[in-house]
C-alpha cells in the first residue's frame, strides 16, 4: 500500500540541471515505468526516490508524507540494481536475509522470511550459494529476493533486465508481471528499452532530458504521442516523418499534399491554414502495400524476420520503413507503391507537438489490470 | 633470509616440444637456453649464499682467534639451541612482527577508509600520509631517536613537559614498543597504499545496496568494505611479514638491541654474534635458524594467500 507524489523536482549537479521540474502521481500497486534514450535523468529520478541523491528543490512524498529529508532506508523502499550488486562475499541466503539482519530480526524469523521469498522466486536450492556460482538470471532472481524480503512498499528497478540474454529477458519481463501480480505492490521501474516498457507498464512515464515528455498508458503513449519525440521514441522500427504542405483544414481534419495526392487526416486542425508546413507521421507497421496506392519507394533493404517483413524505402530525398506481413516476395530494388489509412497517421506542427486526434482510439484508456479477465471480478 | 621459490621453469627440461592450442610451441631446449642465464644467476645468487651459511655453521670459525679451527659437528647449534638469548631473540622477532602487523594493518584499514572519503585536499594528504615509506630506514630512526622520543630534545618529552607528566626515555624504558612504534610508522603507509587502491574497487552499486537494506557507515564497513579487502589484507600481511622478519637498521641506529637482550629480534643476534663476538661458525647456525624459521611461516602465509586468493 502506497503511493508516491513528486511535486517540481529539481536536481542540479554543480550548475547543470540533470531533473528540471519533473511532477508525477503514483497511484497505489501502479506499475510505473520511467523510459528515455540514455542521459535522459530516468535513473537520477529513481535514486531520488530512492534518497541515494538529494534533492535540489521540490519534494518528494510517499503515501502523503514529505521524504525528502528520510535517508534511503528508511523510506520504506527496496531498490533493485543494474549490476544486481550482490554482496559478493555472502551466501544468497545471508544476501537476502542482510537488511533483516542489520534490523536486528531473530534468526528464525529471518530465515522463515528469506525462504518465503525465495519460494516465490524458485530460488530454494541455491540459498547456500554464493553469487559468483550464480547464472546471471539466478542473481537476477536473488536480487529481487533481497527487496522482496524487505518487504517494502514500493519497488524500484534501475534497468534490471539489461544485463541479460535476449531470451532470458523475456523470460524475466514475463515473471516479472507476475510478480506485480503476486505482490500487489507498487513499482517504479528504469528501463531505456521500449518493449519492457509497453510490455508492463499500467503508466510509462517518457523522459526527454529531464523533462517529462509524456504521461500515460502504453496504448495512450502509442496511440496519441503527445509530440513528435514520444511518436519516434515508441515503435518499433521508428514512426516514418514526412514533411508536408496544408491544404485546408476544417474541424473534419487537415488536408495535407502527398507525392501522389492529397490525404485528409482526422485531426483537430485549429489554427492550422492552407500553406502551412506540417510534419506527418506514420508508424510503419500502417504502411500498407497496394498496387494502387499513393506513395513509391525503391527497396533498398529487406529485414525478413518470418512473421513480419521490414522494408527499408526510399523516394526521392525521404526514406521510409514499412513493415509487411512475412510472406512478401519483393526483391531489393524492387518499385513497390503503397499506402495507409489516415486515421493511424499523426501530425505535428513545427514545433514537434502532434495535432489531437478527433476520435480517441478505444484501446488509448485501457490499463494493464483489465488485460486480465480476473481483475474485474475482484474489484479493484 | 627468505629463499627465492624454486623456479619452476626446470621442470620444464628435458621435456619434449608440446604445442598450445594457440599453435605455439612451449618446451624444448631453445627455451632452455633462453631462460638458464637469468635462472643460472639466479641459482647461483642464492645457492652459493646458503652453502656458505650451511658450510660455516658446521665449523669452528672465529674472526680473532684463528686457532680455533675445524669441523664442529653440532656443537654450534646446540650451544646456541641452549643459549636462552636465542629465545629471547626469538620472542622479540616474533612480537615485533606481530604488533607492527597489526598496528599497520588495522592502522592503514582505517586510514584507507579515511583517504578514501572526499575532503578538500585530499590529494596532497594522500602524498603526505605515504611519505614515511620512501624515508630510508636509517634515516626514519635517527628521526625519531633524536627528534621525537629524546627525553631531553624531542618532541614528546616536550609535549609531556607541557602537560605536566613525566617525562619517558623511550629507548631505555621500553624499547622494544620503541622500535615497533618506529617500524609501524614506516610500514603503516604501505598497507594504506594497497588497501587504499583495493577500497577504490568496490563497487559503489554494493555500498547503495547496503545503504538501501540500512546499513549506517559502520555496517558497510564491517560487512562490506572489509570482505572486499580481505585478499589485499592478506597480501599485506605477507609481504610485510617477509621484511618485518629482518628488521636491523632501526634496531642498530637505535637501541643497538638494549638494554640487554630487550630489543634484540634474530637478525640483530646473529649480527652480534658475527660481528661483535666474531663468532662466525655460531651466526651462521643462528643464520640457518632464521632460514627455517622465515621458510615456516612462509609456507603457511602462501598457503593462506594462495587460498584467499582464489576466486
Amino acid at each position: 500500500m502506497a503511493t508516491l507524489q513528486l511535486n517540481n523536482i529539481v536536481k542540479d549537479f554543480g550548475g547543470t540541471q540533470v531533473i528540471k521540474g519533473v511532477d508525477l502521481e503514483v497511484k497505489d500497486r501502479e506499475f510505473v515505468v520511467f523510459v528515455g534514450p540514455s542521459g535522459c535523468g530516468k535513473s537520477t529520478l529513481m535514486r531520488m526516490i530512492a534518497g541515494l541523491e538529494s534533492t535540489t528543490s521540490g519534494e518528494i512524498a510517499i503515501d502523503g508524507q514529505r521524504v525528502n529529508e528520510v535517508g534511503p532506508a528508511d523510506r520504506g523502499l527496496a531498490m533493485v540494481f543494474q549490476s544486481y550488486a550482490l554482496y559478493p562475499h555472502m551466501t544468497v541466503e545471508d544476501n537476502m536475509g542482510f537488511s533483516l539482519r542489520l534490523a536486528k530480526v531473530p534468526k528464525a524469523e529471518r530465515r522463515e522470511k528469506v525462504l518465503a521469498a525465495a519460494r516465490i522466486l524458485q530460488l530454494e536450492p541455491l540459498l547456500d550459494r554464493k553469487p559468483r556460482a550464480l547464472s546471471g538470471g539466478q542473481r537476477q532472481r536473488v536480487a529481487i529476493g533481497r527487496a522482496i524480503v524487505r518487504n517494502p512498499s514500493i519497488f524500484l528497478f534501475d534497468e534490471p533486465l539489461s544485463n541479460l540474454d535476449a531470451a532470458l529477458r523475456v523470460q524475466m519481463r514475463i515473471e516479472l508481471a507476475r510478480l506485480h501480480e503476486e505482490l500487489d505492490a507498487t513499482m517504479i521501474y528504469v528501463t531505456h528499452d521500449q518493449i519492457e516498457a509497453m510490455t508492463m507498464a499500467d503508466k510509462i512515464v517518457v523522459l526527454q532530458d529531464g523533462v517529462v515528455e509524456q504521461i500515460g498508458s502504453p496504448m495512450e503513449l502509442y496511440h496519441h504521442p503527445r509530440n513528435r519525440f514520444v511518436a519516434g521514441f515508441i515503435g518499433s522500427p521508428k514512426m516514418n516523418f514526412l514533411e508536408v504542405e496544408v491544404r485546408g483544414a476544417d474541424a473534419e481534419g487537415v488536408d495535407v499534399a502527398l507525392p501522389g495526392g492529397d490525404c485528409r487526416v482526422p485531426v483537430a486542425g485549429d489554427g492550422v491554414s492552407a500553406g502551412d508546413t506540417l510534419t506527418l507521421g506514420i508508424r510503419p507497421e500502417h504502411l500498407v502495400l497496394d498496387e494502387a496506392g499513393p506513395l513509391t519507394g525503391r527497396i533498398q533493404v529487406i529485414e525478413r524476420l518470418g512473421g513480419v517483413t521490414s522494408l527499408y524505402l526510399e523516394h526521392g530525398d525521404s526514406e521510409w520503413i514499412l513493415v509487411a506481413d512475412g510472406n512478401v516476395a519483393h526483391r531489393v530494388h524492387d518499385e513497390v507503391r503503397f499506402t495507409f489509412d489516415p486515421a493511424c497517421a499523426h501530425l505535428f506542427t513545427a514545433d514537434g507537438l502532434a495535432l489531437a486526434h478527433l476520435t480517441r482510439h478505444p484501446l488509448a484508456d485501457i490499463d494493464r489490470k483489465e488485460n486480465r479477465a480476473s481483475s474485474a471480478s475482484d474489484g479493484r | 633470509m627468505i629463499r627465492p621459490p624454486f623456479p619452476t621453469c626446470f621442470l620444464q627440461w628435458g621435456i619434449p616440444m608440446r604445442e598450445r592450442t594457440s599453435g605455439r610451441t612451449v618446451g624444448g631446449f631453445r627455451n632452455v637456453f633462453l631462460q638458464g642465464p637469468a635462472v643460472t644467476l639466479l641459482l647461483l645468487w642464492m645457492l652459493v649464499p646458503l652453502g656458505m651459511t650451511l658450510w660455516f655453521s658446521f665449523q669452528r670459525y672465529n674472526l680473532i682467534n684463528p686457532m680455533i679451527s675445524g669441523f664442529a659437528g653440532w656443537d654450534n647449534y646446540t650451544y646456541l639451541l641452549t643459549d636462552p638469548a636465542l629465545w629471547t631473540a626469538m620472542g622479540n622477532t616474533l612480537l615485533l612482527v606481530g604488533w607492527v602487523l597489526a598496528i599497520s594493518v588495522i592502522g592503514g584499514t582505517l586510514l584507507a577508509v579515511l583517504f578514501q572519503q572526499e575532503f578538500f585536499g585530499r590529494g596532497i594528504a594522500r602524498l603526505l600520509v605515504i611519505a614515511p615509506f620512501f624515508v630510508m630506514p636509517t634515516v626514519g630512526a635517527l628521526v625519531w631517536k633524536n627528534m621525537l622520543m629524546h627525553p631531553v630534545n624531542g618532541v614528546f618529552a616536550w609535549l609531556s613537559g607541557l602537560l605536566g607528566l613525566p617525562v619517558i626515555d623511550w629507548f631505555s624504558s621500553m624499547p622494544l614498543a620503541s622500535i615497533i612504534i618506529i617500524v609501524a610508522w614506516q610500514w603503516m603507509p604501505f598497507a594504506l597504499l594497497i588497501l587504499l587502491t583495493a577500497i577504490q574497487s568496490l563497487d559503489d552499486d554494493q555500498v547503495e545496496a547496503a545503504r538501501m537494506d540500512g546499513a549506517g557507515p559502520l555496517a558497510i564497513f564491517w560487512f562490506i568494505t572489509l570482505p572486499h579487502l580481505k585478499r589485499a589484507i592478506s597480501v599485506v600481511i605477507m609481504i610485510e611479514m617477509i621484511f618485518l622478519l629482518t628488521i636491523f637498521a632501526e634496531i642498530f641506529v637505535t637501541t643497538s638491541g638494549g638494554p640487554g637482550l630487550a630489543s634484540t629480534n634474530l637478525a640483530y643476534f646473529i649480527y652480534i654474534r658475527a660481528l661483535l663476538d666474531f663468532d662466525v661458525g655460531g651466526a651462521s647456525a643462528g643464520g640457518v635458524i632464521a632460514i627455517i624459521l622465515a621458510n615456516i611461516v612462509a609456507i603457511f602465509l602462501i598457503r593462506t594467500v594462495a587460498k584467499n586468493l582464489e576466486t
